[in-house]
Parts: structure tokens; C-alpha cells; sequence
């Protein structure tokens, strides 16, 4: 609690402004100083989050075993999958270790998630319902910055590294197999991060809208839960949802929650590099640039929305 | 109280089952209170089977790309593609009987913030309070589920190619039902009974539900796992949680093992009983409490 209460004072001396809703432009100092003011906040939020992290080591260590237990359990799993198969879905070119490399995308995105914004949406119901919210909104900072960044869960980078772990084998593999060998093109390591970027931009857009419901609903238990199902649409290749009856799926987790554009995306750019590009392969990824600003300015919306039907609670 | 005692009336076996109906009735009180975010919980629930038939469906279909098809359905560890949706289906019925939320990690803070004394001291036992609330819990639960299983599975009934099997194996289905959920309670009592030696158990709670997903079948049907270890996780009782029931309404155990398989069951049932009965009585002796 020390390190956090450090942290308060140090936003209040870090800032010029004494309400957090008036910020308006002619008055605030230039945008890169504000920028790195932001920055400044946020470095502090990622100190102290290691430093609480670390004064309970043991609990820390055990947290990266088991989600690396989980990891290894699922790649059980796939490699099990693997020997009856040797492609997920005909001529989908989902091959072993093309999978292998979805996986790992799918593992990255999901621990950058669940390292900077997992435990600050699960935070923030908890916040409204106890009315701590008040102390966030006095905050001479943007309320959605602090609260999507406050904590940070380092042990969830765990999964980062063990995704690192994947990719590496997987590319190992595939560049050094008998039979077609790839090797990604420089383009393709420059789009991979680029859109690794946006996957995780939109699944952040969609926690933040889930987390602002808890305004409304008053408390948001199975926020996880919802978290898992929808996006538990986005853990496999969105081929498999090519039939007659998967297609209104495919449309609805494309266009309207697009979540299937996260990892597949990503992971197409750096798996197939060599196949010569379909149309709508150039389609999907400019429009996973398109649904990543959507997605942003829509949650940004809906949580200034929940913010102005907040009402205190025990204050 | 020197030297009188009062005697106490014997407590008949009426006055136990009035407790138990009392235990029962709050129970349900409680779980009913939130109806509406139940139930769509429970439907919640089926939206990762939408993308278990599509995975599978992906699989057995390059299978069959791979091998020319001879006539007859692919099969992966003894399971052709509806089977296997049905499969996923009857695990999710399964979990629902021998999943126990909350059950370990309630005990263990029972016992670390002192809560335990009040068994100690009132003519309640711990574990027995404890089971019926969670019948109740459960009796409560299947009255609100009952409604999003049935809608799933008749949307879904074309994956049950073969029927309903013959009133036999539906008998036995029943029984490794209700022995799951036995099974599920005691084994799970056990790891909250833990505490009483180790006061922060969540880790290993943590660690429990993570081998009990992938070990119990919940995850894959366990005769995919190839031969060593298979015969391993078989002689598990993990299996009973969700794999077991299923295969056998799919009638994966064949008709003259099946006694023999329910009564191995059954033994572990009475084990983790024993278990669990032995532990707690361990467990209060070396329990100090204090304070009010």
C-alpha cells in the first residue's frame, strides 16, 4: 500500500491542472510535454507495480509456473491434435507449425492483455462499486489513462516469453523443414508487431466497454467470463468458420465485433509469407487498421458515457 | 457445572432431517436471488462448444482430405465428428454435476479466518453442512439450467447419431452422474482441507483445476492421448469429473467392463469419503482458535 500511495502523491505533484475534466487545449502545455507527462505516470504505475509484485516473490514465481503450465498444457493439446491431422481444415494451409505460430500470436496478444489491462477492468467494477471511482475522477490525469493503466500484472509477461518460445520453434521449423521451406520477408517482421499492436488495441476497446457495463449494471462479476467467450472466438484460424452455417459467425466476429481479426491478421502476415496475396487478405488487413480505430474511439465514447451515469456510492 | 449434567434429548433421526431441510431451503433462497444473470450465464456457457464443433469439424475435415475416404466416418481415438460434438456436449453435463466453485478456496477461508469454530461448537458437521448446501446449490441450479441445456441440445440433437442408449447404460450413465458429483465434492473438500496445514492454498487450488481441465476430458476426449500416458491418466480418478460419464452414454466402455469400471468408482468414492473424514478430524485437533 506504501508504493501506492506513493504514487498518488506523485501524480498530484506531477500535475499543473487542478480538475481533471477541464483540460481544454489553449490552456494545457504543448502536446509533447503532456505526452510526456503521460509517459512519466506511466512509468511510475509500471515501478510500483513491480515493486509490489516482487515484495511477494514467492506468490510471483508461482503465478508465472502455472500460466506457463497452462501454456504447456495447451500446446499438449495441439501436438495431440497434430498427430491425427496434419492441417487444421483442408487446403486451409494451416499446417503444424503455420498453427504453431497462430498459437504464439494468440499467446502474445493475450498476455499483453492480461499484463496492462486484465486486472485494472477487473479493478475498475470493484471501484465503482465501492465508490472509489470519486478518487480516480479527482485525478488531475485522464480518468480511462489511469484506469486502464494503474496496475500492471508482470507475472502475465510470462506467456509472453513462452510465446517468444513458440514462435522461435515454430519459424525454426518452418524455415528449415524438407519439404517448402519459408522464411518471413523483412515487410512481413515489420506488419507482424505493427498488427500485434492493433489486435491488442481492439481487445483492450473491448474490455473497456465490458468493464464500462459494470456502471450500469452496478457490479460486473462475470466480466471474465464474457472477456473469455468472445474472445475465445479469436484463438483459431477463421477458416474453420468457412461453412454454411459458421459464415453469419464469421460476418458478425469480423464486422461487427471484430475479434477474429486480432490474431489472424497477425499471425496470416507472418505464417504465409510467401503465398502471393489474395485480395481479401489486403482487405482484411486494412480493414483491421480501420476496426482498431473504431474499436478505440468507440470504447472511449462508451466509457465517457458509463462515467456520466455514475453515481458515488458510500461516500 | 459441577457435577450435574443435564442430559441432552437424543437427536432423532426427524430432527436431522429438519437441519437438513433448513440447510437446503437457505440455500436455495441464496442461489435464486439472481435468476436472470444465472441463466444467461448458463447459455453463456455453450459459446465455447461453437467453437469446439468448428475446430473439430476443421480437423476431421483435413483428416479426410489426407486419407481417401473408404466409405466409412474418420475417427480420431475411437470418435467420429458428431461423436465428438456429442461428446462435448455430455462433458458440459457432466462439469455440471462434479464442477464444485468456490468449494476449496470457501473452506480455506473458513479455516483461516476463524470461521471453522462455529462446527467445533454447534451440533453442525463441517463437511456435511457443506455437502447439502452444495446439493442444494446444485438442485437450485439445474431448476434454471435445465432450460439453456435443453434448448442447446435439441438444436444440437442431429450429433446424436446413435440415440439415446438402451435403459442399462442410462442407468449406469445416472450413477457415474452422481458419483461424479460425490467424487467432485470429496476430492475437492479434501484439497480446502489442506489449509489446515498450509494456510494460503490458492496456488494449489490453481494447480488442481488446471490438471483437472485437461486430465478430466474436459478438454479432449482422454482416448486421444496416446498409449503410455493414457493408461497413466486412466488410472486417475480425475477421469470420473467429466471423460467417464460421457463415454459412457456413447457407449466408448463396453457393456462387460462397465460394472467393473463404476465399482472402481465407487471405491474411490469411499476413498476420498475417508479422505476427507480423517483429514478434518486431523485437522481440528491441531486448529487453535481464538478471540470471538
Amino acid at each position: 500500500m506504501g508504493a501506492e500511495l506513493m504514487s498518488v502523491n506523485n501524480l498530484s505533484s506531477l500535475s499543473s491542472q487542478p480538475v481533471a475534466e477541464h483540460r481544454g487545449e489553449s490552456e494545457s502545455p504543448s502536446r509533447l510535454a503532456e505526452f510526456r507527462r503521460y509517459l512519466r505516470v506511466f512509468l511510475t504505475f509500471a515501478r510500483n507495480s513491480l515493486i509490489r509484485d516482487m515484495t511477494f516473490r514467492a506468490d510471483f514465481i508461482f503465478h508465472c509456473i502455472s500460466s506457463v503450465a497452462w501454456t504447456a498444457m495447451n500446446v499438449g493439446f495441439y501436438v495431440l491434435v497434430f498427430r491425427f491431422t496434419s492441417m487444421i481444415g483442408q487446403d486451409t494451409g494451416w499446417g503444424r507449425d503455420e498453427f504453431f505460430l497462430f498459437l504464439a500470436t494468440v499467446w502474445f496478444i493475450n498476455s499483453l492483455v492480461q499484463a496492462f489491462f486484465m486486472p485494472n477492468a477487473n479493478e475498475f467494477s470493484e471501484l465503482i462499486r465501492t465508490g472509489g471511482l470519486d478518487f480516480a475522477l479527482l485525478k488531475p490525469i485522464d480518468t480511462q489513462f489511469l484506469i486502464s493503466f494503474r496496475r500492471i500484472e508482470w507475472s502475465a509477461m510470462s506467456n509472453f516469453v513462452v510465446g517468444l518460445l513458440i514462435a522461435g520453434v515454430s519459424l525454426h521449423s518452418m524455415a528449415t523443414r524438407p519439404e517448402s521451406p519459408v522464411f518471413p520477408s523483412l515487410m512481413s517482421w515489420i506488419l507482424y508487431p505493427f498488427f500485434v499492436g492493433c489486435g491488442v488495441a481492439i481487445m483492450y476497446s473491448i474490455m473497456i466497454c465490458l468493464a464500462a457495463t459494470s456502471v450500469w449494471l452496478g457490479r460486473n462479476q462475470s466480466l471474465y467470463d464474457f472477456w473469455f467467450y468472445i474472445t475465445n472466438f479469436s484463438r483459431y484460424p477463421m477458416e474453420i468458420y468457412d461453412t454454411p452455417l459458421g459464415r453469419p459467425l464469421l460476418g458478425l466476429f469480423t464486422l461487427v465485433i471484430p475479434v477474429l481479426v486480432v490474431v489472424n491478421v497477425p499471425a496470416r502476415i507472418l505464417a504465409k509469407p510467401l503465398n502471393p496475396r489474395a485480395d481479401w487478405e489486403w482487405l482484411l488487413a486494412a480493414w483491421a487498421v480501420i476496426a482498431t480505430v473504431l474499436c478505440v474511439a468507440f470504447s472511449r465514447w462508451l466509457f465517457r458515457l458509463s462515467l456520466k451515469s455514475y453515481r458515488s456510492a458510500s461516500s | 457445572m459441577s457435577g450435574t449434567t443435564v442430559p441432552l434429548p437424543p437427536i432423532g433421526f426427524a430432527d436431522r432431517v429438519r437441519t437438513w431441510w433448513v440447510i437446503c431451503r437457505t440455500a436455495l433462497a441464496e442461489r435464486m436471488a439472481y435468476r436472470g444473470d444465472f441463466a444467461l450465464g448458463t447459455l453463456m456457457r455453450f459459446l465455447p462448444i461453437i467453437t469446439q464443433i468448428f475446430l473439430w469439424g476443421a480437423i476431421f475435415d483435413a483428416i479426410a482430405e489426407t486419407s481417401p475416404g473408404d466409405g466409412t466416418p474418420k475417427r480420431i481415438g475411437g470418435f467420429d465428428l458428431a461423436e465428438m460434438v456429442a461428446y462435448f456436449l455430455l462433458t458440459m453435463i457432466a462439469r455440471a454435476f462434479s464442477s464444485m466453485p468456490g468449494l476449496a478456496s470457501g473452506i480455506a477461508g473458513q479455516v483461516r479466518q476463524g470461521e471453522i469454530k462455529k462446527y467445533l461448537i454447534q451440533p453442525i458437521d463441517l463437511i456435511a453442512f457443506l455437502l447439502l448446501s452444495r446439493v442444494a446449490h446444485k438442485l437450485a441450479y439445474y431448476a434454471v439450467a435445465i432450460g439453456p441445456f435443453a434448448l442447446v441440445f435439441f438444436l444440437c440433437r442431429d450429433y446424436f447419431t446413435a440415440g439415446f442408449p438402451p435403459p442399462h447404460v442410462m442407468v449406469a450413465f445416472i450413477a457415474s452422474l452422481m458419483m461424479g458429483f460425490l467424487i467432485g465434492f470429496f476430492l475437492e473438500a479434501a484439497i480446502g482441507l489442506i489449509s489446515f496445514w498450509m494456510l494460503e492454498i490458492n496456488s494449489l487450488v490453481l494447480i488442481f483445476m488446471l490438471f483437472s481441465f485437461f486430465l478430466s476430458g474436459h478438454m479432449f476426449p482422454l482416448s486421444l492421448l496416446p498409449e503410455p500416458i493414457g493408461w497413466y491418466v486412466n488410472l486417475l480418478p480425475l477421469k470420473y469429473l467429466a471423460y467417464f460419464p460421457a463415454a459412457i452414454f456413447l457407449r466408448k466402455i463396453p457393456d462387460d467392463e462397465l460394472m467393473t469400471e463404476l465399482l472402481i468408482e465407487a471405491a474411490w468414492l469411499v476413498f476420498f469419503v475417508i479422505l476427507c473424514r480423517w483429514m478434518y478430524s486431523r485437522g481440528v485437533r491441531r486448529y487453535s482458535g481464538y478471540g470471538g
